[in-house]
């Protein structure tokens, strides 16, 4: 018996403390999510948390999506300021970021993954002068962190005019992330079945069907380990957007902008909250229903640099 | 009829393409036709007239499609080739892209960077050590190593340590896998939007007015006073390395956790058996064989607060004595234009990688089954 009632007690003790640290790990976010939905006033006024108290003064409605409208579609409104003052001010028209960071994050995840599987392919399954040495590169790059390379790419891309481009912004995620699509790919490609390749060749398939047909298909766990990390890092980037994508409204993405409201609008806790979640909105539904790949990934990879 | 004698140009045509005058011509005309497709759309897209929506749409098929034609192409084009050759070339048709992109975007840059960080602000005169002796001299930059040193010690031990105590409890409740997710969760989140989170988390108010922010009604509620958080040096510092743990925690929790799923419970059991307390398992059994998953966590998250940078721009901007070297790194080359000095910090962060990449290195070189 009194294992037993040792047993609950611990389980007690470990399931408070683990729903503790949950409790504050999420409230955070929760807030967030709760004071954007807002109405603007109130969100001024009082904390997020009395939003569900019952007896309320105000004859405002509980939630609106308000703040929602103004921060994707908003292009001129007036707002007053810290100081009482009524300001004019243009709209963060946010659905504009949200396209420009899918068209940045779409090919930029995409391009390093096409280039990466070759390569591994290629240092995986073929015999060529150099391939340790430049393997060998690979594997030293993993670790560079990515501050080294804006100067001189700066100068290329101004030189090329590429500054401001999708283009630009691409190469440039591709080049930081292509040491360890490399180095997670081979990893998994070379450890494939030898005969399964074999037999493939002995039907008379040359390299590129082999790799298009069997490679790429058997491959796919890995790959999409790899696309789920590289999503949420360009997603989620704010460096190289701002080296690479300047100073170009029309081509700034939702960090950018983000960064920017934060500088605008320090005290519209309605328009942060709004403007913050639909930064997070997509890469939190990759994360919960893809779940189990990033993981997987994650251990299997190492450092990104 | 009309039909015959149009298969038998057909046919004609398909015979001249097999001579080696039509291969050549082929060979030349495929590559050039679709260099001319994708530059048309790379000036469409740096035009940038069209509707949002439309460039958008574009620029995915233009970037994605592009890199998939470049492949098949090269492809095609080595497969003209006499056997020798196209034997001997097709290994750099699958690596020679990767292989310029990373010789463009991160070989080269680390040799040109080095040879900046000799040069003044416009990269015109020699000025020898100056950058070096700048960035350890200089008080921001004097604060901005303190700084580094700060987040490298906190952040790094508490994301660990926290993270293996989390792994550790879970491992012994029925909520494990919610409770992962939910710790992990931040971990989706960018440096920017948990700026934001936790800005209003430390949001201040003058005392007297409701606090609007969790931590200051905490606070107040608790009879204290509401303090300004982000500049109250140099406790801010600690303020801005606790969103890190947040962010980082969850990953050392999912990587932690799935190398104490990997113990083999017999070595518990045995340890059980000879009476050890579960305090004696953790520390001379458990933890002594996930001891290289613990380096690795380490190792992984010092790198990443090593180059910290979004957290310091969007909370502090550096100001109230909280700059650290990403920062002032980025201030150099952006806001002060001095290039001399952005890329001597550079390098400094990659001298301080430079074990890590040894390490690797070695790790590499100890496969043989790669130098088979």
């Amino acid at each position: 018996m009194g294992m037993k009632q040792r047993k609950t007690i611990s389980d007690i003790v470990v399931n408070g403390v683990l729903l503790f640290l949950c409790l504050v790990w999420t409230l955070p976010t929760f807030g967030l999510l709760v004071s954007s939905f807002r109405y603007k006033d109130e969100v001024r006024r009082t904390g997020w948390w009395t939003a569900f108290s019952t007896q309320r003064e105000s004859e405002t409605p509980r939630f609106v999506l308000d703040n929602y409208l103004e921060v994707l579609m908003g292009r001129d409104f007036t707002y007053t300021s810290a100081t009482g003052a009524e300001v004019r001010a243009s709209g963060d028209d946010l659905s504009q970021a949200f396209l420009n960071s899918i068209a940045v994050t779409v090919p930029a995840t995409v391009i390093p993954i096409l280039i990466a599987a070759f390569a591994a392919y290629g240092f995986a399954w073929m015999d060529f002068p150099g391939r340790k040495v430049f393997f060998t590169i690979v594997v030293g790059l993993l670790v560079v962190p990515l501050q080294i390379a804006l100067i001189p790419i700066l100068r290329d891309y101004t030189l090329l005019q590429l500054n401001g481009t999708f283009l630009a912004i691409w190469l440039a995620h591709t080049g930081f992330g292509l040491p360890l699509a490399t180095y997670l790919l081979y990893n998994y490609i070379s450890n494939l079945p030898r005969d399964i390749l074999e037999s493939a060749f002995m039907d008379g398939a040359s390299h590129f069907t082999t790799f298009i047909r069997l490679i790429l298909p058997l491959s796919m766990p890995a790959l999409a380990s790899f696309a789920i990390f590289q999503f949420l890092w360009v997603w989620n980037d704010l460096l190289v957007a701002l080296v690479f994508l300047g100073a170009r409204p029309d081509v700034a993405v939702l960090t950018q902008r983000l960064q920017e409201m934060v500088g605008s609008r320090g005290q519209d806790w309605h328009l942060l909250t709004a403007g913050a979640f639909i930064t997070m909105i997509l890469p939190l539904t990759v994360f919960f229903s893809l779940q189990r790949y990033f993981v997987r990934g994650l251990l299997a990879g190492s450092v990104k640099g | 009829m009309p039909s015959d004698k149009l298969s038998g140009t057909l046919s004609t045509l398909l015979d001249w393409t097999t001579t080696s005058v039509g291969r050549v011509l082929i060979s030349l005309v495929v590559p050039t036709i679709t260099f001319l497709v994708m530059w048309q759309g790379f000036l469409f897209l740096r035009q940038g007239n069209a509707p949002q929506g439309v460039t958008v749409l574009i620029a995915v098929l233009w970037g994605v499609g592009g890199v998939g034609v470049i492949f098949l192409v090269t492809n095609w084009l080595i497969e003209q080739l006499p056997g020798r050759w196209c034997w001997r070339l097709r290994p750099y048709a699958f690596v020679g892209p990767a292989l310029v992109i990373l010789g463009w975007y991160l070989f080269m840059p680390t040799l040109r960077t080095f040879y900046i960080s000799f040069f003044d602000a416009r990269s015109t005169a020699f000025v020898g050590l100056d950058n070096y002796i700048f960035a350890f001299t200089d008080p921001k930059m004097v604060e901005a190593f303190r700084n580094n040193l700060l987040w490298l010690t906190f952040g790094t031990s508490f994301s660990v340590i926290l993270g293996l105590f989390i792994a550790l409890l879970a491992d012994r409740s029925k909520f494990e896998a919610l409770a992962k997710s939910l710790i992990f969760m931040p971990m989706a989140i960018s440096f920017v939007g948990a700026g934001v989170i936790w800005r209003f988390v430390y949001f201040y108010r003058p005392p007297g007015i409701e606090q609007v922010g969790l931590l200051n009604a905490l606070v107040v509620a608790l009879g204290g006073d509401p303090q300004a958080w982000l500049t109250l040096n140099p406790w801010n510092n600690f303020f801005l390395v606790a969103i890190l743990v947040w962010m980082q925690t969850g990953y050392a929790t999912v990587i932690l956790s799935a190398a104490i799923k990997s113990v083999p419970e017999e070595i518990l059991e045995a340890g059980r058996i000879d009476g050890a307390s579960e305090m004696q398992l953790l520390f001379h059994v458990l933890l002594p064989s996930i001891r290289g998953t613990i380096v690795t966590v380490t190792t992984s998250v010092l790198i990443i607060i090593l180059k910290i940078f979004d957290i310091v721009f969007v909370m502090t901007n550096g100001n109230y004595g909280t700059e650290v070297i990403a920062s002032q790194q980025y201030k150099q080359m952006f806001r002060f234009s001095h290039f001399g000095r952005g890329a001597a910090l550079a390098i400094l962060l990659l001298l301080a990688v430079i074990p890590v990449m040894w390490y690797n290195l070695k790790q590499l070189n100890e496969q043989e089954a790669f130098w088979l």
